[in-house]
């Protein structure tokens, strides 16, 4: 981790990562004071390995393929617990999902498959039904990640309380949501 | 018991969100028969649309903003939106945001669904609609007191919006005030806003079942008989990933409002049938508010 040689680099370039992610969604990252409230608060610092506040100072260093593969950008669930306190007001949600779409955009090795995964099969049911078929996206994430069996009981005792529905709420005019998804995703 | 619905209705449009439709039916038929009750006449969205969860905009931001236009587009602009499910309510919330802030998407709105007012509708979550509310009016109309039963008031994380949405008057106490004119034991404990994992649930299920279990255990250290949480994501993470052996059932905002104001055992059982952990013996001896 050469940090100030990527510094320097980046800075040579013209626009910094934290300007391009500045652009992109009109949050500077460079007023982060490095307090690690979020860190404190996040309740999936263990399991992201990164908060917020290491994310940015990479940033900062201009370290964008260890940020853009990292497992915190894909294990944050968005919950805005860290947002709410943070001092600078640094709206962090939004720099998450930014990283997301470069992290994808850029081809970058994404490290958490099965999220990815359930994600675009979320997307999948959408753009299908207008709405989210929960039987279906299970079903086929399941498929698709390898853990059919996994996690099974759960699934029985969703059908058996009737919390899965085997039809899909469908959106009538679901040709307009299909060219919502032209305009946009493509399901690579 | 359908006499006792208030006389004056006041219309909201309503946006349900898949799992109102889905793995929460309790969750909207209480809702909807709280809503009798408060004098709330729902009117739901015509046709709308899934507003992205969590995925449409981890994945792929504009399609998670105009999946929530959409539904913007649907509503019209002379009456507030009552939102029941927080994650679609910060999607809605934060479109509308987006919206407001530029001319340019206005126009493009304006432009494919002939809709000139999405961004500046009101848009509300349905705990706030109470929270609005006089409470001693709805101690007034209370019509089953609470008052054995101890509660933990469980927010969830989805009502914190990021920085520039500051919360509004009286939100952030709401839960507490309402059972409090129905006269429960509210208990004092530590995780109130903590996230349950949300879309962990099912991608990885550990880290979501140990966010879980810390809630819980929590909870039941404080002495709680029961949750009660404004989220049905966090409501049905709490019942299906816990895997401690003591656990308490995870009530609905809305089941327990409809509830203390005049529900009868067959409507409440109907909904507690979807539950994983049995409600029915906290609510087997309610006694009549006085
Ligand atoms: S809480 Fe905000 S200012 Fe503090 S380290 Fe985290 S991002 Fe930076
Ligand atoms: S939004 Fe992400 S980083 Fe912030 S507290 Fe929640 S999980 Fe942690």
């Amino acid at each position: 981790m050469s940090g100030n040689i990527d510094i320097l680099h980046e800075q040579g370039r013209g626009k910094s990562f934290s300007d391009e992610i500045r652009i992109l969604c009109g949050v500077n990252i460079s007023t982060c004071l490095q307090c690690r409230t979020c860190a404190s608060v996040c309740p999936f610092y263990e399991a992201m390995g990164h908060a917020p506040h290491t994310l940015f100072r990479k940033i900062q260093y201009g370290l964008r393929q260890d940020v853009l593969t990292s497992s915190a950008i894909w294990i944050c669930v968005g919950c805005n617990t860290c947002a709410s306190q943070c001092p600078a007001g640094i709206d962090i949600v939004a720099v998450m999902d930014v990283l997301r779409q470069l992290a994808l955009e850029t081809n970058m090795p994404i490290p958490e498959e099965d999220i990815l995964n359930f994600h675009r099969e979320v997307l999948h049911s959408i753009e299908r039904y207008g709405r989210t078929h929960k039987l279906e996206i299970m079903l086929r994430y399941k498929i698709k990640s390898g853990h059919l069996l996994a996690d099974l009981d759960t699934g029985m005792i969703m059908l058996a309380k009737r919390k899965l529905d085997l039809r899909p709420s469908r959106v009538h005019a679901v040709n307009e949501i299909k060219r919502l998804f032209k305009k946009t995703w493509q399901e690579t | 018991m359908t006499d006792r619905a208030a006389s004056d209705m006041i219309d909201f449009s309503y946006f349900p969100g898949c799992s109102m439709a889905t793995t929460s039916k309790e969750c909207s038929l209480s809702l909807i028969q709280a809503c009798k009750y408060l004098g709330l006449n729902l009117i739901e969205l015509d046709d709308w649309n899934c507003c992205g969860s969590s995925s449409a905009h981890c994945l792929d931001i504009q399609l998670g903003f105009e999946l929530s236009v959409r539904n913007l587009t649907l509503a019209p602009a002379n009456r507030p939106l009552v939102v029941m499910c927080p994650s679609c309510f910060r999607n809605l919330r934060q479109a509308k945001h987006h919206l407001a802030a530029s001319r340019k998407l206005q126009e493009s709105v304006a432009r494919r669904y002939d809709n000139l007012v999405a961004g500046k509708l009101d848009i509300i979550h349905f705990l706030s609609v109470v929270g609005q509310m006089d409470m001693e009016k709805l101690q007034e109309k209370a019509v089953w007191s609470l008052h054995k039963i101890k509660i933990a008031p469980y927010y969830g994380c989805m009502l914190a919006g990021p920085p520039p949405f500051k919360p509004q008057q009286g939100d952030s106490f709401c839960i507490e005030r309402m059972l409090e004119a129905f006269g429960a034991r509210i208990v004092l404990w530590p995780n109130i806003r903590w996230c349950c994992g949300t879309f962990l649930t099912a991608s990885k299920p550990d880290v979501a079942r140990d966010a879980v279990n810390q809630i819980m255990e929590s909870a039941v250290a404080s002495g709680a008989d029961c949750l009660v949480t404004a989220c049905a994501m966090c409501q049905i993470n709490l019942e299906m990933r816990c895997t401690l052996e003591k656990k308490i059932p995870v009530l609905h905002f809305s089941e327990i409002l409809a509830i203390a104001m005049g529900a009868d055992e067959e409507q409440w059982n109907t909904w507690f049938r979807y539950h994983l952990v049995d409600p029915r013996p906290l609510f087997a001896k309610l006694e009549a508010a006085s």
